[in-house]
Formats: C-alpha cells, sequence, structure tokens
C-alpha cells in the first residue's frame, strides 16, 4: 500500500518537473539549431547568437528593461519593505485593513486592468497638472514599482513574522531608537529576503509585456514589447538564442544567490551557537 | 519640550534644528499629531493609493464617457457650458453595449471556463508534486524547491513562446508521433482552446504549487501517525485529515492560479486561435486596435466585478496565513 503510494507520488513529480523544464530545454536546444526552420534539426550552429548580437533593435530594447527593472527593483525595496514592516510590526492602525488590501490584490490582479488603469491615471495626471510629460520611461518603471513592491512587501511581512521580536524589543528596551533599532537589527536579519525581493522585482519588470505595452510611449518599446512583436510573426531562432542567454543568467544568478545566503545562514548559525555556548 | 529632550545627543539631529524649515516641519508636524511612526506608515500607503486605488476610478470615469475621436479618445463628464452652468454627463452605453453585444458575454464565459478548468489541471498537477515535496527528505526539500521556483523566475512571454514550438503542426510532439509512426498526420494542437489550457497550466503551476507546499509542510505528522496507529487506512487519512487541512492552501493557490487567468492576454494571443475568445484579449483589442478606450474600461469593470468574491476570498486566506506566519 505505502509502496504503491510512494510511486505514484514519484512518478508525479517526474511528470511535474519534466513538463517545467522540457520546454525551457527544447529552447536551449534549438537555439543551436543550424536551420530557420526552430524544429527541424539541421546541425549544430552558433549563428543565431552572431544574428542576435548584430540586432541593435533587441539590443536598445533590452538595455531599456534593464535600467528600468535596475531602478524599479531599488525602489520597489524600499517602498515595499516598508509595506511589509508596517504591516508585520505596528500592530493596528487606522486603515490598516485597506493596507492589507491593496499589497495583496496587485499579487493577483489581472494585468490588462492594472495597465489599462494606470494609463488612465497617467493621462488624466497629465491634464490636470502637467506630469508626467508624456509616456515612457517614467510612467513604465512607476508601473511597475507599484506591483512589484506588492510582492516584496508579502516577502518581508513573511520574514518578519516568522523572526522572534524579541531581539528588537530587547534593543528598544535598552534605549535604541525605533529608527535605529530598525537599521541595526531589523534590516540585518531581514537581509536575505531583501535579496530576493529586489531579484524577484527586477526579473518580473525585466519579464512584463502588458501592463508596459499600456504605459509606454512612441521610443519606449521594452525588450519583452519587441520579443512580442516578433513571435506574434512566428518563431525565430533569434528568440530562441536570446531565450537561453536569459535562461542562463537567471538560473546563475539564483544559484550564486542561494549560495551566499547558505553561506551566510551556517555563518549566522555558527555564531549563535558560538554565543549560546559562551553563555553556558 | 526642548531641543535636547526632542532629539538627544544624535549629531544629525542637532545639525537639522538648526535650520529654520526643519523647525518648521516639525511644529507643523507635532500640531497635526504627526510622528515618525505615522510617516513609516504613510509612504508606502500613499503611494498604493495613488497608483493601485485612484486608477480605478478613473477606469470608472472613463467607462461613463463617450468615445471620441480626439486625444485622449474620450469625452469629459463634467463640463462648463456657456452660463457657467455645471453639466455631467453620464453615458451608461458602454455598459449597455456590452450586454446587448454577444461577442462580450462569450469572452466573459469563455474567460471562466477556461480559467477554471486550467485552475483545476493546476491543482491536480500541482497537490501531488506539493505533498511529495513536502514529505521529501528534508536534503533534498530546498533542491526541489528551488526546482519549481526557477522556470517561475525566468521569462514568462519566452516560456510560452516554447510551447509554440512544442505544439505546432511540425513541433516537436507531432515530429517525435511521427517519427514513431504512431500517427501519420499531425495532430492540431496550436491555436487551439487544448494549447490555450496547457499554456496556463504551465505558466501557473508554480503559483499553485507554493502555497499548497507551505500549508502541506507545516501539517502535523503526528495526527496522521495517530490515525494509521488506530487502524485507519492511508487513503482514509489522506481524505479525512490531510485534504481538509490542506483547505487554506488549496484556496490560496486556486485563486493565485484563478483570478489572473481570467483576465489572461498573453497565452491566448500567442497560444490560441481566433476563435479562443478571451476578456483580456477583448478588452487588449477593444485599446489598441479600436482605440476604444470608454469600451476597454467598461469591459475591465466587469471583469473586476467578476473578480470581486474570489479577490475577496484570496485576501482572506492571504492574511490568515501571514497572522500565522508562513
Amino acid at each position: 500500500m505505502n509502496n504503491r503510494r510512494s510511486t505514484f507520488l514519484v512518478s508525479a513529480m517526474a511528470f511535474g518537473f519534466a513538463f517545467l523544464y522540457i520546454p525551457i530545454l527544447s529552447l536551449i536546444v534549438f537555439s543551436f539549431n543550424e536551420s530557420k526552420l526552430v524544429t527541424v534539426w539541421a546541425g549544430f550552429s552558433t549563428k543565431w547568437y552572431g544574428a542576435l548580437l548584430q540586432n541593435e533593435q533587441i539590443l536598445g530594447a533590452a538595455w531599456l528593461s534593464v535600467r528600468i527593472a535596475f531602478m524599479n527593483a531599488t525602489v520597489a525595496v524600499c517602498l515595499g519593505t516598508l509595506a511589509g514592516f508596517v504591516l508585520a510590526r505596528m500592530g493596528r492602525f487606522r486603515g490598516r485593513l485597506l493596507l492589507t488590501g491593496m499589497t495583496t490584490a496587485p499579487l493577483v490582479m489581472p494585468e490588462v486592468i492594472t495597465g489599462l488603469s494606470l494609463l488612465l491615471l497617467f493621462v488624466a495626471l497629465e491634464s490636470m497638472i502637467g506630469w508626467p510629460q508624456g509616456r515612457g520611461v517614467t510612467t513604465i518603471t512607476i508601473a511597475h514599482i507599484t506591483f512589484s513592491m506588492a510582492y516584496v512587501a508579502v516577502i518581508i511581512q513573511s520574514r518578519l513574522s516568522s523572526v522572534d521580536e524579541s531581539v528588537e524589543e530587547a534593543a528598544q528596551d535598552l534605549g535604541a531608537r525605533p529608527a535605529k533599532v530598525f537599521f541595526i537589527i531589523t534590516l540585518p536579519i531581514i537581509s536575505p529576503a531583501l535579496v530576493s525581493g529586489w531579484l524577484l522585482a527586477f526579473t518580473m519588470s525585466l519579464d512584463d509585456l502588458v501592463i508596459a505595452s499600456f504605459v509606454s510611449g512612441p521610443g519606449s518599446s521594452t525588450l519583452p514589447m519587441v520579443v512580442f512583436s516578433k513571435v506574434r510573426l512566428g518563431v525565430s531562432p533569434e528568440i530562441n538564442a536570446l531565450a537561453t542567454i536569459i535562461v542562463l543568467l537567471v538560473a546563475s544568478g539564483i544559484v550564486a544567490a542561494g549560495l551566499v545566503m547558505n553561506q551566510a545562514e551556517k555563518r549566522r548559525q555558527r555564531d549563535v551557537q558560538m554565543a549560546v555556548a559562551a553563555n553556558e | 519640550m526642548g531641543e535636547r529632550m526632542m532629539h538627544g545627543a544624535d549629531p544629525l539631529a542637532r545639525m537639522l534644528w538648526r535650520f529654520p524649515p526643519y523647525r518648521w516641519c516639525v511644529a507643523v508636524a507635532r500640531r497635526l499629531g504627526l510622528t515618525g511612526r505615522t510617516a513609516v506608515i504613510a509612504i508606502p500607503y500613499l503611494w498604493l493609493l495613488l497608483f493601485f486605488l485612484v486608477p480605478f476610478a478613473f477606469v470608472l470615469k472613463i467607462a461613463l464617457a463617450e468615445a471620441l475621436i480626439a486625444r485622449p479618445p474620450y469625452s469629459s463628464l463634467i463640463e462648463w457650458s456657456e452660463d457657467t452652468y455645471l453639466t455631467i454627463k453620464l453615458n451608461i452605453g458602454n455598459f449597455l453595449f456590452l450586454i446587448e453585444d454577444d461577442l462580450y458575454w462569450k469572452a466573459y464565459l469563455n474567460s471562466g471556463k477556461i480559467a477554471l478548468i486550467s485552475t483545476l489541471g493546476c491543482l491536480l498537477l500541482g497537490y501531488p508534486m506539493a505533498y511529495a515535496m513536502a514529505r521529501a527528505n528534508p536534503a533534498w526539500r530546498n533542491v526541489l524547491l528551488m526546482l519549481v521556483i526557477l522556470p517561475f523566475w525566468t521569462s514568462f512571454l519566452l516560456r510560452v513562446y516554447a510551447w509554440i514550438g512544442i505544439l505546432k503542426n511540425n513541433g516537436l510532439i507531432n515530429n517525435v508521433l511521427m517519427g514513431l509512426g504512431i500517427i501519420d498526420q499531425p495532430i492540431v494542437m496550436m491555436q487551439t482552446d487544448f494549447a490555450v489550457y496547457v499554456g496556463i497550466v504551465y505558466t501557473y503551476l508554480p503559483f499553485m504549487i507554493l502555497p499548497l507546499y507551505a500549508n502541506l509542510e507545516r501539517l502535523d505528522v503526528t495526527l496522521l501517525e495517530a490515525a494509521a496507529d488506530l487502524g485507519c487506512r492511508p487513503t482514509k487519512v489522506f481524505f479525512t485529515i490531510t485534504l481538509p487541512l490542506s483547505i487554506p492552501g488549496i484556496v490560496a493557490g486556486c485563486m493565485l492560479v484563478f483570478i489572473p487567468a481570467v483576465g489572461e492576454f498573453v497565452i491566448p494571443a500567442l497560444l490560441g486561435g481566433p476563435d479562443t475568445l478571451m476578456i483580456g484579449r477583448v478588452l487588449w483589442d477593444e485599446f489598441f486596435a479600436n482605440r476604444d478606450w470608454p469600451v476597454a474600461s467598461a469591459v475591465a469593470i466587469a471583469v473586476l466585478l467578476l473578480l470581486v468574491v474570489p479577490i475577496m476570498l484570496f485576501q482572506h486566506f492571504q492574511s490568515a496565513e501571514a497572522e500565522a506566519g508562513v
């Protein structure tokens, strides 16, 4: 009985992971295909990488997307950390329910609605106060910050509610002011969550097609917008090459971040153990 | 209240105190009862209020306007006529148009149907995976978790694009099946509802697995052991203990899949056929192809009405989870 169940579980897991990874692997394999027909194998070649590096439209859009993603991630981490901290540590205050709602609703809100509503806001603001002038990098960045800060807030909130509040309370009892407690105690404790929040905000911004399409203006096409217009016309091996580069960058970034955080966690645990031993 | 009492020995605060504007700000803040605590709450609050909540008011406003060939392409609701009379023109024609036109009803119902079936697909595939991960050896758990999260970090658009190469007539699946001699005509999978289901299940699967895993990992194993010791059979243990206890995880996962899937645009646009009507796609076309902003806004309001209950359900379970400390 038990054996049959574990066979079922293992095969379900194997099927699930195959389902998740075969498309990505097929993208990578066919990026090295000689033929322009993406799915018919005609020999090994790296020519599509060469073609990609010559494609100024894609490179320009990629650079624009990276700049937006960088600004977005940095601001979203600051705002999202504040929001997560407020929700996890500030107890009750007037309007708490609304803040909870405003940080969880963006997680599930269909992108077409968020995009349309932000565009209408920007248009109305421009006609009322003259800002933002036209649409472009600024409006895309603001739109991205709004949805990525919600993700950061959730990460920070769950990290904060899983760590013990007593260290912060001890510091406060010893006379440290709230701001000092936050910077000296709280921030270091949640630093792994800050790193993963920043990375998540960065990749989400790099990935967003729908919201950016609504709030962008002429001359500010992000990478997903360029990719989408190409993909709509059919498969192209250059896009496969681009996908391979992105997958490898992201995978190595995540593995590196994971290793660094693992090391830091181990060091912290060792410190804790040494402190306990010294006390005894 | 003296300077020293407010700022103690902090050199920065003492320096700032010398500037009159700072002192005025502090005085105003104190008069209004503002503290540092209020400011910390206010910053993220105001941002979300302005850029998340207020925009919906504009959607509602434009949905009640008339389409014009102008920049921006809609009429204004409030007009000052010549005698400086204030006139407010509300136009519910856009909503009537949605109700009368068959296309919108079909898109509306079809989105609900596609999202529902895909959510079930995610649950059927994701639950056993999450369960197996939660019961796996602790050393393996983090690796498996990483493997679930990794695809979620790589470009969504490119992962949907990958399915075109797999599903199309001369794509991977058809090539393999024809190569093995199982079929001699390619199966048409691209540009069908089937492709859209596959695409949604594929892209949203991590959103289903993660909350389920978080829930199942916390499950108290001693309860299961107790039931087994008392002679309960494994299937019965699962249906009477594990499944009911994992309901919060199931609801969170299903909402995380269902709500965005209803408004999905990219997947039906890339994998679906011309007759795969989904409301997100209709909204997109109204906006970008027809440039009819008022009708697009009315569609957005209609979608929001459909999603209000699921969103509130999600918030309820999400905040319960947050209080419990995930």
